[in-house]
């Protein structure tokens, strides 16, 4: 055990760091920039039953310390996931992978984590039910405890892994939700999915985004995810993966503290590639000025 | 895929709204025509594309136009600052269908790609007739550097103010092997529509990452979705389904 292991769902992990779903495709671009071997796990691209092409273009638009997406989840389905990407995935990375699944019903979810915890590369599946780019599906489900709880229940009966459930934000209270996560069997949590935004461009007078609405990601959220990564791990005794605009060693440990098990990290890879490599680097340090022997130590120390 | 720091030598107002960036580095490599950096600019939080207009071992030349808060932010940068820079990004031209005679047609922005295209078709032999298009005079740039490479340029302008009035698509000549275009979708549409031998259109797109990551400049081709910023920005006539 080095002082950087942590460990998620009953999974050790060398370091907490976890590149979050929709910022590191499956893994082998960033391949290109460094050896993904380094991180503690990554999330691989929201993954649905069929094939999507997502939303029409423009899908990005940059803020101040952020960017607001409207991808629409984008993926080649689960067939073509399982059939080519997790074997070029497994050329460039021996860990156990978070698998982040999608849908727009109960059974579209349990279908594909059934197909997903079949593969031996897949260490944990994490059920975004937060995705605001989509119509039909995704944030309906996490912004009614009941909707919540159904998914939770539907993809619990057929994993083989420890699921993980991926909330939103855009809710006016996170705690009953984790708690209807939690009591319908979730093995983890993990939060924040992006906030819902907006964008006009004064010259044209319309959206920046085609679809209008997109999801704020990057440091502008960081705060609202502490808090509410704050009130989701007090009120459950299942881990917590806290997300939403960290950048760097320190924001990491303020999530830990906040009651993060482990921490994902999303936007900054977009800005730079080697973002999660520079933040797992410079932890030791940061630990060191904090006086912080263990990461393990730290998980809620706010909740004393 | 390479990151770089990279000083500014120069940065200077050529037309209007238009920028010349020479930027170095010592560990810079020659870049392939066609493909683009990503700069990180302060106060931004993502980076901003730019195609490559030139390129040798250690230096790299960008012409931009002023077009948002980026460039803006672009444009205020002093000779001597360093730039955050990731370099040989996308797939760049495929030089070898070129044919002997290939047409270059650009228009305003679009351009400055075409340039390091021309010198290394030009290098190769080739018969280069390039077709630079602007708004208006003050915002008409390039075409000495074009002709200096050898090739043959003719200038339009939509308000007859320099060169020839019309758009590139009126200036084409009748004969040539194979054509690269670049510029606003509206040129690329009638580009697409009216000329008869096969092409290549590097194409543009608001990005998130600019190395494949993120998934927010994808199209739609025949042969399934495609990142503009890994699988293009450089399209094939073909591969090109107009949306809208």
């Amino acid at each position: 055990m080095g002082r950087l292991s942590v460990s998620l769902c009953g999974i050790p992990l060398d370091n907490p760091v976890i590149p979050a779903s929709g910022t590191f495709g499956f893994g082998y671009e960033f391949a290109e920039w460094y050896d993904i071997n380094c991180l503690g796990a990554f999330s691989f691209k929201g993954t649905t039953r069929e094939p999507r092409f997502g939303n029409p273009t423009p899908r990005i638009a940059d803020c101040p310390s952020g960017m607001l997406n409207a991808v629409g989840l984008q993926n080649p389905g689960v067939k073509d996931v399982v059939r080519r990407e997790l074997p070029k995935l497994k050329a460039v990375y021996r860990k156990p992978v978070m698998a982040n699944v999608s849908g727009f019903s109960p059974e579209e979810y349990a279908e594909v984590c059934e197909i997903l915890s079949r593969e031996s590369q897949v260490g944990w599946l994490e059920v975004n039910i937060s995705c605001p780019n989509v119509h039909g599906g995704g944030m309906s489900f996490g912004t009614d405890p009941k909707a919540a709880a159904e998914v939770t229940r539907a993809v619990k009966r057929v994993s083989l892994k420890p699921v993980i459930m991926k909330l939103s934000p855009n809710v006016a209270d996170i705690v009953p939700i984790a708690k209807a996560c939690e009591d319908a069997g979730a093995d983890g949590l993990s939060l924040i999915n992006t906030l819902q935004g907006m964008r006009i461009d004064l010259k044209t007078r319309r959206p920046v985004l085609k679809n209008t609405l997109g999801g704020l990601s990057g440091p502008a959220v960081f705060p609202v995810a502490l808090r509410m990564v704050w009130q989701a791990s007090r009120a459950v005794r299942i881990p917590v993966v806290g997300m939403g605009g960290v950048s760097s060693a320190e924001d990491v440990l303020e999530m830990m503290m906040a009651g993060a098990a482990a921490v994902e990290v999303g936007a900054a890879n977009l800005r730079d590639p080697l973002a999660c490599k520079k933040i797992i680097d410079s932890l030791p340090a940061a630990m060191d000025k904090y006086g912080i022997q263990t990461l393990s130590e730290l998980g809620g120390l706010s909740h004393g | 895929m390479n990151h770089h720091i990279l000083t500014i030598i120069e940065n200077t107002f050529i037309a209007k709204n238009t920028y010349k960036l020479l930027l170095r580095g010592p560990t810079l490599e020659e870049q392939h025509p066609g493909r683009f950096v990503n700069l990180l600019l302060p106060g931004l939080f993502l980076r901003r594309p730019l195609s490559v207009c030139d390129s040798d071992p250690g230096s790299l030349l960008l012409v931009y136009k002023t077009v948002g808060r980026g460039t803006e932010q672009l444009s205020a940068l002093s000779p001597g600052e360093t730039l955050d820079v990731l370099t040989d990004l996308g797939n760049g031209y495929g030089l070898s269908p070129s044919g002997e005679s290939p047409l270059l047609l650009g228009g305003g922005a679009g351009v400055p790609p075409l340039y390091l295209l021309a010198r290394r078709l030009r290098r190769s032999g080739r018969k280069v007739t390039a077709v630079l298009g602007f708004n208006t005079a003050a915002e008409a740039f390039g075409a000495d550097a074009f002709r200096a490479l050898g090739c043959d340029v003719t200038v339009t302008t939509a308000d007859g103010s320099l060169g020839r009035r019309g758009f590139v698509t009126d200036a084409m000549p009748p004969d040539y092997t194979y054509f690269y275009a670049c510029g606003p979708e509206p040129m690329l549409r009638a580009v697409h529509r009216l000329t008869r031998t096969s092409g290549q259109f590097s194409l543009e797109e608001r990005m998130g990452c600019g190395f494949g990551a993120c998934m927010g400049c994808t199209c739609r081709t025949p042969a399934g979705p495609k990142r503009i910023c890994r699988e293009g920005p450089v399209l094939e006539k073909e591969e090109i389904l107009w949306e809208g």
